[in-house]
């Protein structure tokens, strides 16, 4: 239990030490909030979809989480690359110990960025349909920041360099952020498109973050919450799986 | 204390470490001699559990590491040849991290770390985060962090390389006041001549992964009828060591690895 404890601490205390990185990975989804907030604003209304700034402010929530989230568990990259990883690869406890405290770590940060970005968000217009949708919604948020964090942790265990991380950061995450419905709604869309993104993970995170929010779901809680639970589960298998293999 | 016996490690068509047998009594300062690629680092990585052999057997402090490997790992500490602290935390952090991993009491932990940051002259910068510290200091604190909990075997992997020769001298200095208040088991490697010279009890003279020779440092001039270190070792290996080829295919090999994807 040390072991889980000790590795999450060290990913919160590296988050609160890091406030420049703090404003900037804040910054982004705030960018996109405003830019295409206001800047879609009259298109989505015009076009009788209601008002953008309340349909998006759950997919930037979830957009911030899933960033956090699936870097965290990359920050293995460095960890590998400056020589710490050895020290937690020896250790006597089991290795299943140190990955989960890294994704705990690594998830609990991301849940920190989604209550900031939630602050900005209200700041910018965004209101709710229940106030107390806003506690409920950090089922949600949790279930987002394990299931990347896992993730994040998985390939983590397998990438050796910036290169592999690039490709990654390219041809997966962000693919996972276009395909969720973050920005745009996943009703009415070709066939395909519909298909893919149905497959990806985070539109069941984003699904579950509008319904509790806005009130809006294009699937349900339940369902939402049972795909969520069910990749988490198989994502940390995985990444306990391929962290407990590295060889030096 | 460890027993190794026809030891062989080989990756794809390359073998870095050829049927080697030695072993290392209990209290014992044991030095792995010989150049870069000689297979030292290998040989390590298969003692410590990082690496599984191809073939051979292990039996440190009675068991096999690769099947036992928490016992094993609780049993020893290891100072990498490469840097494995965290630079973005406190030495006293990386101290206080290593001691819940390897399960050190709670009270005693705080002692222990005080004791060592205080014997290896770096109490006064606990405080400060390891970013800002000199390749000597992290040096010290990781053979610091090493004895922590209070191992039965401290392997050091090159862990003089790139420093200055007073760093060098006070690091040994208080490895051997370790190894000589704990009993604690030191195996060693190393490219300085002088280093095996002064601080091993027992020298393994190491060459392209294969043991030529072993024995106290005047047991192997005896052997080979010289009256230095280094004349045994030009002896027994035809080559000679030198200072300044220091980790040059180790920069290669790990620029490689970081650019072709293993
Ligand atoms: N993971 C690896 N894959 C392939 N070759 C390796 C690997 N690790 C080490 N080697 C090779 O094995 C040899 C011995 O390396 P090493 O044990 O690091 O030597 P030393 O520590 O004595 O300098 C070197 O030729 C090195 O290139
Ligand atoms: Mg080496």
């Amino acid at each position: 239990m040390g072991a889980i404890y000790i590795m999450w601490l060290r990913e919160l205390k590296r988050y609160v030490r890091s406030r420049a990185q703090i404003v900037v990975s804040l910054g982004q989804p705030a960018l996109y909030l405003l830019a295409l907030g206001y800047g879609f604003g009259p298109v989505f209304a015009k076009a009788g979809a209601g008002n953008y700034l309340q349909f998006m402010a759950p997919g930037v929530m979830g957009m911030t989480v899933l960033f956090s989230s699936v870097f965290s568990g990359m920050a293995m990259l460095w960890d590998r690359q400056f020589g710490f990883l050895k020290e937690t690869l020896v250790a006597p406890v089991p290795r299943l110990h140190i990955m989960l405290g890294r994704t705990l770590g690594g998830a609990t940060v991301a849940i920190i960025q989604g209550l900031l970005i939630l602050v900005v968000c209200l700041i910018a217009g965004f209101r709710p349909h229940l106030w107390i949708a806003i506690p409920a919604s950090f089922v949600f948020v949790a279930m987002i920041a394990i299931v990347f964090a896992a993730l994040g942790a998985s390939i983590g265990s397998v990438i050796q360099d910036m290169q592999g991380f690039q490709l990654l950061m390219n041809f997966l995450v962000m693919p996972i952020f276009f395909l969720s419905g973050a920005l745009y709604p996943l009703s009415n869309l070709p066939r395909v498109l519909t298909w893919i993104t149905h497959a990806d993970p985070l539109s069941y995170g984003i699904d579950g973050l509008r319904g509790v929010l806005i009130g809006s779901w294009q699937f349900s809680f339940a369902l939402d919450l049972a795909i969520l639970a069910v990749l988490a589960a198989a994502f940390l298998s995985v990444s306990a799986w391929l962290f407990s293999r590295i060889q030096l | 204390m460890i027993q190794v016996e026809n030891l062989t490690k080989t990756f794809d068509h390359f073998t870095a470490v050829k049927d080697i047998s030695f072993h290392v009594d209990a209290g014992e300062i044991f030095a792995f001699l010989g150049p870069n690629g000689a297979g030292k680092t290998t040989t390590i990585k298969m003692l410590t559990t990082l690496l599984r052999p191809t073939s051979g057997r292990i039996h440190l402090d009675g068991f096999d590491p690769w099947v036992r490997q928490r016992e094993a790992r609780q049993s020893f500490g290891i100072v990498f040849q490469d840097p494995s602290l965290d630079s973005e935390q406190t030495a006293y952090e990386n101290m206080e991290l290593h001691g819940i991993l390897y399960h050190v009491p709670h009270r005693v932990r705080a002692e222990r770390i005080e004791t060592l940051l205080r014997l290896f002259e770096l109490w006064e910068r606990r405080g400060d985060y390891v970013k800002t510290f000199s390749g000597g200091m992290k040096r010290r604190l990781e053979i610091a962090r090493g004895f922590l909990h209070t191992p039965k075997i401290l392997f050091l992997d090159e862990p003089t390389l790139g420093l200055d020769p007073q760093s060098r001298n006070q690091l040994w200095t208080h490895v051997k006041a370790i190894n000589e208040k704990e009993k604690t088991t030191v195996f060693l490697t190393t490219h300085y001549m002088d280093e095996a010279d002064r601080v091993a009890h027992r020298i393994a003279i190491m060459d392209h992964g294969a043991i030529v020779a072993i024995g106290t440092s005047a047991e192997l001039r005896a052997r080979t009828s010289t009256d230095s270190l280094e004349g045994a070792f030009l002896a027994l290996t035809g080559t000679s060591l030198r200072d300044e080829s220091a980790s040059s295919t180790d920069n290669l090999r790990r620029f490689a690895q970081m650019w072709q994807r293993r």
